[in-house]
C-alpha cells in the first residue's frame, strides 16, 4: 500500500471544493480515463480579480484526487499573475509530500491549472512537441527530456513516477532510458555484441581447459567421465564414459551441463553432441 | 473495528489447527529427516505424512508424485525448467494471456533465450480459445503451461481437455493450480495432468513452501541439485515445519472443501448480487459458469481502483484491486486487458476473495459500506456526469 502522508488522507477522504463552477471563467482538462487519471479543473474570478471559486471533478486514485483538493485551496483568493507559478512541486510540497511513483498526480494539477489560465486568456491550445515516444500516455521526446533536465530525474522509474511514461506496455523503456542517459552527457550503451571472435586453436584450448577445470571433476564424482572426440565449427563431439554412459539421463547431463556450461565459459554458440 | 479481510487470492491466514499441528517440530521434533538417527526418523515419517496428504487432496496416484518446494513460483519454474531439459531439441512453448507473472515472466524470459513462445488468448470472460489452442500444438513443443484458475477473475481453465489434447501429441502439460488447491474437487490419477503446482500460503499454510505434483513417469530432471533430498529431485533440507502445516492444510482443505463449494460459494454469489443490484453500472469479470467459489472480480465504470480501496479500508475492508496503482505499474492488469474489459471500468475493479473463515456479518458490512463510496467517488469523477 502507498505510504501517503495525514495530508494526503485527509484531502482524499474529505476533499474540497469538489464540482464544477456554474458559467467559470476557466476551464481546465487534462488527462483520459485511458490513462486512468483525469482532471477537470474550473474557476471564476471575483471583481477583485481574484479567484474567488475552484471546483475539482477528479478521476484517478488518493493522490490525485488529493492533488485535485488541494490545489483549488492554493488558487482561491489569489491572482492569475500569483497562481500562474504554482508548480507541481508546490502541490506536492502542500501534501506534505507524495510518493514518487504519483508525482505525476501534481503534475496533472499544474497542467490543468495552466490550462484552464491559457482558457481564461483565450490562448489556443499547445500542440504536443516533439514526437511520441510512450504511446501508452501519450508522451513526447520533448516531455521527457524537459523533465529529466528540469527536476533532475535519473532513472526509468523517475520518469514514469514523474510523467507516466513508461508505465503501461513498456515498449518505450529503451528509449526513455536513451533520452535519460543522453541528456546526463552518458554515451549510450549499445547491446552487448558476442565475443571477439577467437582462432579455432584458442577456441579447442578453451574447451579442453573447460573440460578438465570444470566439467569433468563433476562427472569423475559420479562415477562418469567424459572425453573431447572433435571440435567441428560450433559442434563440440564429446564421448561420454562410465556411469555416464550407461545413465539413462546422459542426455540431460550433455546438454544440461555440459553444453551450457561451455557457452557460459567458451562460446554461446556451442552445440555439445555424443560422438 | 475488526478488519474484514477478503484478499484470499492474495494470501490466506494461517489456520490454527496448522499452526499447531507445526509447532512441535521447531521445538522437540527437530531432527533433519535426512539424519539417520531417531531425531530424523521421526521427523521423516511426518514429513512422509504431510506428503500423503497433499497427494490425498489432489487424487495423486502416489506420494512419490509430490515434491515439496518453497513456493508457487518455484513450482511453476521447476516444471517448466524439467521439459525444456526433457526436450532440448524442442523450442516451442505455449501458455496464456492471463498467466500469473510466475509463469509470465518465466516465458517472457525464456521468449528472450530464444524459444518460440505462443501465447493463447482469452475472450471477454475469460475463457481461453481452444480453437487456438489445438492449432499450436506441433512437434517442437515442449511443454503446454496453463493455470487451472484464474487469480483474479477465478475463471476455470478446462484442464482436463487441454491435458488430453497434449497428451495425443506427446507434449507435456503442466497446470499452475496455485488458486484451485483446495477449492476445488481434483482427481489427478484419473486427469491427463503431467504437473501441477500449489502453494500453500493460499490455503491457510504459511508463506514459503508449496508441492510439484510430478505424475510418475513424467521425464524430470532437478531444478536445485546439491543433497538427496526429496529423491534427489530438489537439493536443499525441508521446511519441516511448514511442509507439516501444508500436509495439515491439505487435510483440512479435503474435509471443507463442501463449505467452500456451498457456504462461501453462497456468500461471494449474494454479494455479488447486491452489488450489482444497489450500484448502477458494474458488472462481474470472469466466466459466468466455470470461476471458482471464492471469487468475484467487479468493475465500477467511472472511477479508479485504488481510491475504492482506500475508502474501503477506512471501513476495516481488505480487497484487491485490478488495477495497476496498488502494484506499481499504472495500467490495468494484464489479465483484464486480456479479457479486453474497457478502459472505462478496468481501471475500477475490485476483487474479493473469500475463504471459509468469512461470514455473512462481513459480507453484510461491504454490501452496506460499498455503495456509498462508490457514488461518492463518481460524484468527483468528471466521466461519470457525462455518462
Ligand atoms: S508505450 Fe510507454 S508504456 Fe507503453
Amino acid at each position: 500500500m502507498w505510504d501517503y502522508t495525514d495530508k494526503v488522507r485527509e484531502h482524499f477522504l474529505n476533499p474540497k471544493n469538489v464540482g464544477e463552477v456554474e458559467n467559470p471563467d476557466g476551464i481546465g482538462e487534462v488527462g483520459s480515463i485511458a490513462c486512468g487519471d483525469a482532471l477537470k479543473l474550473t474557476f471564476r474570478l471575483g471583481k477583485d480579480k481574484k479567484i474567488a471559486e475552484a471546483r475539482f471533478k477528479t478521476f484517478g486514485c488518493a493522490s490525485a484526487i488529493a492533488s485535485s483538493s488541494v490545489l483549488t485551496e492554493m488558487i482561491i483568493g489569489k491572482t492569475l499573475e500569483e497562481v500562474e507559478k504554482i508548480s507541481n512541486d508546490d502541490i506536492a510540497m502542500a501534501l506534505g509530500g507524495l510518493p514518487k511513483e504519483k508525482i505525476h498526480c501534481s503534475v496533472m494539477g499544474q497542467e490543468a491549472l495552466e490550462k484552464a489560465i491559457a482558457y481564461y486568456k483565450g490562448e489556443p491550445e499547445k500542440i504536443l512537441e516533439g514526437e511520441i515516444i510512450c504511446h501508452c500516455f501519450n508522451v513526447t521526446d520533448v516531455d521527457i527530456r524537459r523533465a529529466v533536465q528540469e527536476k533532475g530525474l535519473t532513472s526509468l522509474e523517475d520518469v514514469t513516477g514523474y510523467l507516466k511514461a513508461g508505465g503501461g506496455c513498456g515498449n518505450c523503456h529503451e528509449e526513455i532510458l536513451q533520452i535519460i542517459q543522453k541528456s546526463q552527457g552518458m554515451t549510450i550503451l549499445e547491446p552487448k555484441k558476442p565475443a571477439a571472435g577467437m582462432t579455432n586453436l584458442q577456441k579447442i584450448r578453451k574447451i579442453e581447459e573447460t573440460l578438465e577445470s570444470e566439467i569433468k571433476p563433476a562427472l569423475i564424482r559420479d562415477g562418469g567421465n567424459i572425453e573431447l572426440v572433435d571440435v567441428d565449427g560450433n559442434r563440440v563431439l564429446v564421448r561420454l564414459q562410465g556411469a555416464c554412459a550407461t545413465c539413462s539421463r546422459s542426455r540431460i547431463t550433455l546438454k544440461d551441463h555440459v553444453e551450457a556450461r561451455l557457452r557460459t565459459l567458451v562460446a554461446h554458440d556451442l552445440v555439445v553432441e555424443e560422438a | 473495528m475488526t478488519p474484514v479481510y477478503l484478499d484470499n487470492n492474495a494470501t490466506t491466514k494461517v489456520a490454527t489447527e496448522v499452526m499447531e499441528a507445526m509447532l512441535p517440530y521447531f521445538t522437540e521434533l527437530y531432527g533433519n529427516p535426512s539424519s539417520m538417527h531417531t531425531f530424523g526418523g521421526q521427523v521423516a515419517a511426518s514429513v512422509q505424512t504431510a506428503r500423503q496428504e497433499v497427494a490425498s487432496l489432489l487424487g495423486a496416484a502416489s506420494t512419490d508424485e509430490i515434491l515439496f518446494t518453497s513456493c508457487g513460483t518455484e513450482s511453476d519454474a521447476t516444471a517448466v525448467h524439467a521439459a525444456l531439459r526433457a526436450f532440448p531439441d524442442k523450442k516451442h512453448l505455449i501458455t496464456s494471456t492471463v498467466e500469473h507473472p510466475a509463469i509470465k515472466a518465466l516465458f517472457e524470459k525464456l521468449g528472450k533465450e530464444g524459444y518460440r513462445i505462443t501465447t493463447i488468448p482469452v475472450d471477454s470472460q475469460g475463457r481461453l480459445n481452444m480453437e487456438l489452442l489445438t492449432q499450436s500444438l506441433d512437434e517442437e513443443t515442449a511443454i503446454v503451461s496453463i493455470m487451472w484458475a484464474n487469480n483474479e477473475t477465478g475463471t476455470l481453465f478446462p484442464v482436463e481437455k487441454i491435458g488430453r489434447l497434449c497428451r495425443e501429441k506427446g507434449i507435456l502439460f503442466h497446470t499452475d493450480a496455485v488458486q484451485a488447491v483446495g477449492k476445488i474437487p481434483m482427481d489427478l490419477k484419473n486427469m491427463p495432468i503431467d504437473m501441477l503446482s500449489l502453494s500453500g500460503h493460499k490455503l491457510h499454510a504459511p508463506k514459503g513452501v508449496g508441492a510439484l505434483f510430478i505424475r510418475k513417469g513424467t521425464p524430470f530432471s532437478p531444478y536445485i541439485v546439491g543433497g538427496h533430498q526429496e529423491h534427489g529431485r530438489r537439493a536443499g533440507t525441508e521446511n519441516v515445519a511448514s511442509i507439516i502445516g501444508l500436509g495439515r492444510a491439505c487435510r483440512l482443505a479435503e474435509e471443507k472443501m463442501g463449505e467452500e463449494n456451498t457456504r462461501v460459494r453462497a456468500m461471494r454469489d449474494r454479494l455479488e448480487k447486491e452489488l450489482l443490484r444497489h450500484i448502477p453500472k458494474c458488472f462481474i469479470n470472469g466466466d459466468p459458469d466455470a470461476r471458482l467459489p471464492n471469487t468475484c472480480s467487479i468493475s465500477f465504470e467511472y472511477i479508479e481502483g485504488e481510491a475504492i480501496l482506500l475508502m474501503m479500508n477506512q471501513h476495516g475492508i481488505c480487497a484487491s484491486s485490478g488495477s495497476a496503482c496498488t502494484s506499481g505499474s499504472l495500467e490495468p492488469s494484464h489479465v483484464l486487458r486480456a479479457m479486453g474489459v474497457p478502459h472505462t471500468a478496468a481501471h475500477g475493479t475490485i476483487r474479493f476473495s473469500l475463504s471459509i473463515y468469512n461470514t455473512e456479518a462481513e459480507i453484510d458490512t461491504v454490501i452496506e459500506q460499498l455503495p456509498p463510496i462508490v457514488a461518492r467517488l463518481r460524484e468527483m469523477s468528471p466521466f461519470w456526469s457525462e455518462a
